[in-house]
This record gives C-alpha cells, sequence and structure tokens, in this order.
C-alpha cells in the first residue's frame, strides 16, 4: 500500500515528535523506528526528514547537539523539548479527532491512537 | 572502507553542497546517514557498490533534497527563491525587462516635472506647483510595484488591489485642502512614499503577505535595495559632480538643463535597477550586510550607552531643541534598522551568540535614552503646543519605543534561554501592520484633525 503524499507529509511531525518524545534520537535511526512502526509501509525519501527535524529546530520544538556514534563518527542528535511536547500533545488530540470522525463513518473502533 | 567507496562518497558530497541551500553541517548530518544506510546493507550482505547505490537511492534525488533544503533554508538563498525556479536561466530577458521598467520610471518623473513646471503657482523660490515635491514617490514607486507584479505574474484580481491601494492613496494625497508649505502637506509628503513603500512589499511578495518568513524576506529585500541605492546615488554624484566640473569652464550654460534632465531620471531608474540588482547580484551584498550590522551595531552600542550617561548627568537641558523628538525618531529608527538587519542576517536556529548581547545593550540604551527626552518632552507639552509635527513625532516615539522594549524582551529572554530567535523575528514582521497603520493615520487622519495647517 502506497500512502499518499500529502498524507505522509501531515503525519511527519507529529510522528518524529512523538519518536523523539520517547528519548533523544538521530536523523537515520528516528526513520529507521518510522519504517518498523509502519511494517514498512511509511516510506518517504530519507533526506526530507532532515529539512524537518531543522524546521522544527527553528521553532523550538526540538534541540539539536553534535555528538559521535559507537564508531566515533560525528552524529547530530535531536531532542524534544517543552514546547515541542506541547505541540505534540495539541497535534495528538487533532490526530484523535480525525481518526475518530473517519472511524465513525467507516464503523471501526476508533482504536490505536490512545495505544 | 575501501578507497573507492570514499571517492565515491566524497563525489555525492560535492554533487549535494553544490546547492547554497545546503552547507558543510547539513552535509556532515547526510554524509553520516548515507555512512550508516551502507553499513547496515553491506551487514546484509550487499557488495560495497550495491550498498552505496541503494543508500543513495533510499536519501531521494538530489534536486529534491536541496530543494527541501533551500525550502526550510530560505534565509541562505532567500534572493533566488524569491525569483521564480523559471526565470533563473534567461538572465538576459529579466535585464532587458528592468530596462524597460527603468526608462519607464525615468520618462514619468520627467513628464511629472514639466507638468509641475507648468503648473506652477508662482510662489517666490518654488519653481514648480506645490503637488510635486509631495506625489514625487506616486511617479517612481508605482512603476516598480509594476515591475513586481509583472515579475511574479500575478493574478489579475491581485494586480487590481495594488492598483487600488495605489489610487487609494494619490487620491488622499490630492484631495486633501493642504495650507501650501503647511506642515501636515509636509508630514504627507514624508508618508506617501513608506506608505508606497508597503504596497512594494505586497508586489514583491506576490501578495502572500501573511507568512512571518516571507515578510522577513521583505524587510532583507528592502536594506539591500537601500545599500544599492545608496552605492548608486554616490556613483551618480561622482558622475555628475564631474560633468559640471567638466562643462563649467565652456559650457556653463549646458549644466542646469544636463542637472534638471539628468539628475531626476536618473534617481528614478536607479530606484528600479537597485530592486533588479538585489535580486540578480545577489552574493555580492549578501555578504555585505551581515558585515555593516556587525560592525555599526557595537559602534551605536558604545554611542548609546555614553550619550544616555551623559543625559542622566547633565539632564535633559532647558533650552533644548523643541524638535529634538524628531531627531530622537531618526535615532531610533536607525537602532531598529540594525536590530532588525542584525536579526534578519542571523541564523535562526542558532542560539544566543555574542551579538545578541551587543544588541541588547544597544535597545536597553536607546531605550533609556529615549524615555529621558520622552518624560521631559511630555512634561513640558504644554508650554510648547501640540503642532502636528510635534504630535506624529511623539507618536512614532511611543510606536518605535514599543517595539524596541518587546525586542529588548525577547532578546532578554533568548540569551536566558526561554525564547527561540524566531520569536523576534515574529515580533517584528509581525509590528510592520502597526507601522503600515501609522503611516495610513498620518496620511488620512491627522491632515484634518490638524486643519490642515
Amino acid at each position: 500500500m502506497n500512502i499518499d503524499k500529502d498524507l505522509v507529509a501531515a503525519m511527519a511531525t507529529p510522528l518524529v515528535l512523538a519518536i523523539l518524545a520517547d528519548g533523544s534520537s538521530y536523523g537515520y535511526a528516528i526513520l529507521g523506528r518510522v519504517r518498523e512502526l509502519s511494517g514498512g509501509e511509511l516510506e518517504w525519501s530519507d533526506g526530507m526528514l532532515y529539512p524537518l527535524l531543522h524546521r522544527l529546530e527553528r521553532l523550538g520544538s526540538i534541540r539539536a547537539e553534535w555528538g559521535l556514534s559507537a564508531e566515533g563518527r560525528r552524529r547530530k542528535y535531536y531532542e524534544i523539548t517543552d514546547a515541542g511536547r506541547a505541540q505534540l500533545a495539541e497535534q495528538r488530540r487533532q490526530w484523535e479527532t480525525a481518526n475518530r470522525t473517519l472511524g465513525g463513518l467507516w464503523g471501526l473502533e476508533a482504536s490505536g491512537v490512545g495505544a | 572502507m575501501s578507497a573507492d567507496q570514499e571517492e565515491r562518497i566524497r563525489q555525492w558530497r560535492a554533487a549535494i553542497t553544490r546547492d547554497p541551500a545546503v552547507v558543510g553541517a547539513d552535509a556532515d548530518e547526510l554524509e553520516s546517514h548515507l555512512r550508516d544506510q551502507i553499513a547496515e546493507l553491506e551487514g546484509a550482505g550487499l557488495r560495497q557498490d550495491e550498498a552505496f547505490i541503494i543508500a543513495v537511492r533510499r536519501l531521494g534525488e538530489i534536486d529534491r533534497i536541496t530543494a527541501e533544503y533551500a525550502r526550510e533554508h530560505g534565509d541562505r538563498l532567500w534572493k533566488q527563491l524569491a525569483i521564480p525556479a523559471a526565470d533563473r536561466g534567461d538572465r538576459r530577458g529579466s535585464l532587458a525587462r528592468m530596462i524597460v521598467f527603468a526608462a519607464v520610471a525615468a520618462v514619468l518623473i520627467q513628464v511629472a516635472r514639466l507638468a509641475a513646471v507648468a503648473t506652477a503657482d508662482g510662489m517666490p523660490g518654488a519653481p514648480t506647483a506645490s503637488w510635486f515635491p509631495r506625489d514625487l514617490g506616486l511617479f517612481v514607486l508605482p512603476v516598480l510595484i509594476a515591475y513586481f507584479a509583472f515579475r511574479r505574474a500575478m493574478s489579475t484580481r491581485r494586480c487590481l488591489a495594488l492598483a487600488g491601494a495605489v489610487a487609494g492613496l494619490a487620491i488622499a494625497a490630492n484631495v486633501l485642502p493642504f495650507v501650501a508649505g503647511g506642515s501636515t502637506e509636509l508630514l504627507v509628503a514624508i508618508h506617501l512614499p513608506v506608505a508606497l513603500w508597503f504596497v512594494v512589499g505586497a508586489a514583491y511578495l506576490g501578495g502572500d503577505i501573511g507568512p512571518s518568513d516571507r515578510r522577513m524576506d521583505f524587510i532583507r529585500f528592502s536594506g539591500e535595495w537601500g545599500i544599492y541605492v545608496a552605492l548608486i546615488a554616490m556613483g551618480g554624484g561622482v558622475l555628475l559632480g564631474l560633468t559640471v566640473a567638466v562643462l563649467a569652464p565652456i559650457a556653463p550654460a549646458a549644466i542646469e538643463p544636463v542637472m534638471t534632465w539628468v539628475l531626476p531620471s536618473g534617481a528614478a531608474a536607479a530606484v528600479i535597477v537597485a530592486a533588479w540588482l538585489v535580486e540578480a547580484k545577489k552574493s555580492i551584498v549578501e555578504n555585505l550586510a551581515p558585515v555593516l550590522t556587525a560592525v555599526f551595531t557595537p559602534l551605536f552600542a558604545v554611542m548609546l550607552t555614553g550619550s544616555a550617561i551623559v543625559y542622566a548627568i547633565a539632564g535633559v537641558g532647558g533650552d533644548f531643541d523643541r524638535e529634538l523628538l524628531t531627531v530622537f525618531d531618526v535615532l531610533l529608527l536607525v537602532v531598529l534598522g540594525l536590530v532588525v538587519y542584525g536579526i534578519s542576517a542571523r541564523d535562526a536556529r542558532h542560539g544566543p551568540v555574542a551579538m545578541d548581547v551587543v544588541r541588547l545593550v544597544a535597545v536597553v540604551a536607546a531605550i533609556a535614552l529615549d524615555l529621558l527626552v520622552l518624560a521631559t518632552m511630555v512634561d513640558r507639552v504644554g508650554e510648547l503646543g501640540f503642532t502636528a509635527n510635534r504630535f506624529v513625532a511623539l507618536v512614532l516615539n511611543l510606536i518605535l519605543l514599543v517595539n524596541l522594549a518587546g525586542t529588548a524582551w525577547l532578546t532578554a529572554r533568548l540569551l536566558a534561554g526561554r525564547a527561540m530567535p524566531v520569536r523576534i523575528e515574529r515580533w517584528q514582521t509581525g509590528y510592520l501592520a502597526v507601522f503600515a497603520v501609522w503611516v495610513a493615520v498620518v496620511l488620512v487622519v491627522v491632515p484634518p484633525v490638524f486643519g490642515f495647517e
């Protein structure tokens, strides 16, 4: 299944924030986590993640810091801020509403989101 | 990793950094990603070259990645973005278009001048009708507005809105019965070009005046436009000065016609040429503007702090200039310009830097200095009388003071690590609306209130 481009774009911010809410991480690992969570069905070009991370950093939702990988390579780690957590909570409310609305129409239980 | 693989990665990195939107640190981050991906694929048993190809494919086409970076980091190449991508190729077409519009501005100002001479009301010392200096901006800036409307290929509806705004301003400045030589007429003459400049902004942004980062683009454009105009004016001054020096001994009678024909047309054309230069020759001034702010912000910080101390110790003298407030308005405007320009040249992702401290010192000193003067002014307003000039100067002073106070507050929070730089940008871009409203008030409300005196 190929998920619509606009839908992926809309999901990207809450997805990244939610992953970072579990602990600080770096680009490659974030993408690995997305792939794992979506069972590989949610694909986006890896390169697109970084401009998004930079945007969230500029808006103060996340904070970045250069560190070193296990192999001693320079790597940029991202960490969610309080503002980012607030934004995530707000986005979550919106997604729950969207999910409930569509779920009601399609006779589904609004599941998964609250987990 | 083999030398071949390193070379492949090096070439890929070179390709990605060819676009100015991707800077070294971004390339580091992307390269780190690429290497992680390659290592994982090799771990899964792929050959080195296979792993490289798949890892690069996963990252996405280089053009699309750099385009995405360009969208986020508009400040790194904002002028390129401002020109629709299709335009980038046809430099020559854009040059021809600019020359046409510049010529229109040059001709229009002469037509207006001749009309003004023809309708001169014979006031002593005024060879032209009184509307000419007041309406000067109306003969130049609408050409610039049309230039941008054309360049941005704006829709008919938006073009009509721009035309409506210009027409409205032209009517406002010309139907009111000003007392000739009165101060309300002078105020209108000063504020009309500013109001028109806001319309230029709307055209520059192709009508998208809402988003804060687009407004910031216009602020950058304005600053760089100003620098280019100043450079052209200096060159033009040298040219005209030498012309006069050369003509004086042999044809002194030719000097005046040269001045009346070349000077106004040249100045009007310079308005368009400078706007074109900002977009076309981006990388020249791009490096100059941050340097200028970096040089002058500390100097102004020292000057303002020193002046504030002197004023605080000596007190604002009893016989100070009645129009001192106007001087301070200019001072605050310059400080605001330095601050806004400094912010616009700043990388919004970085936390506090030393220059933010200098900026804060300059702003706080300017506020302190201005408050000293303002307190004296308000104290003595009954004695001095409330003219249109003083009223406008006072309100502008308060508007600037509020802006700088907000800037100081946000800069202090930035330094304390409690606010993002983007907050200062938004404060400034949002404040443009306050300035626009105030300019409209000066044009439309102030003259009748003060009886057009």
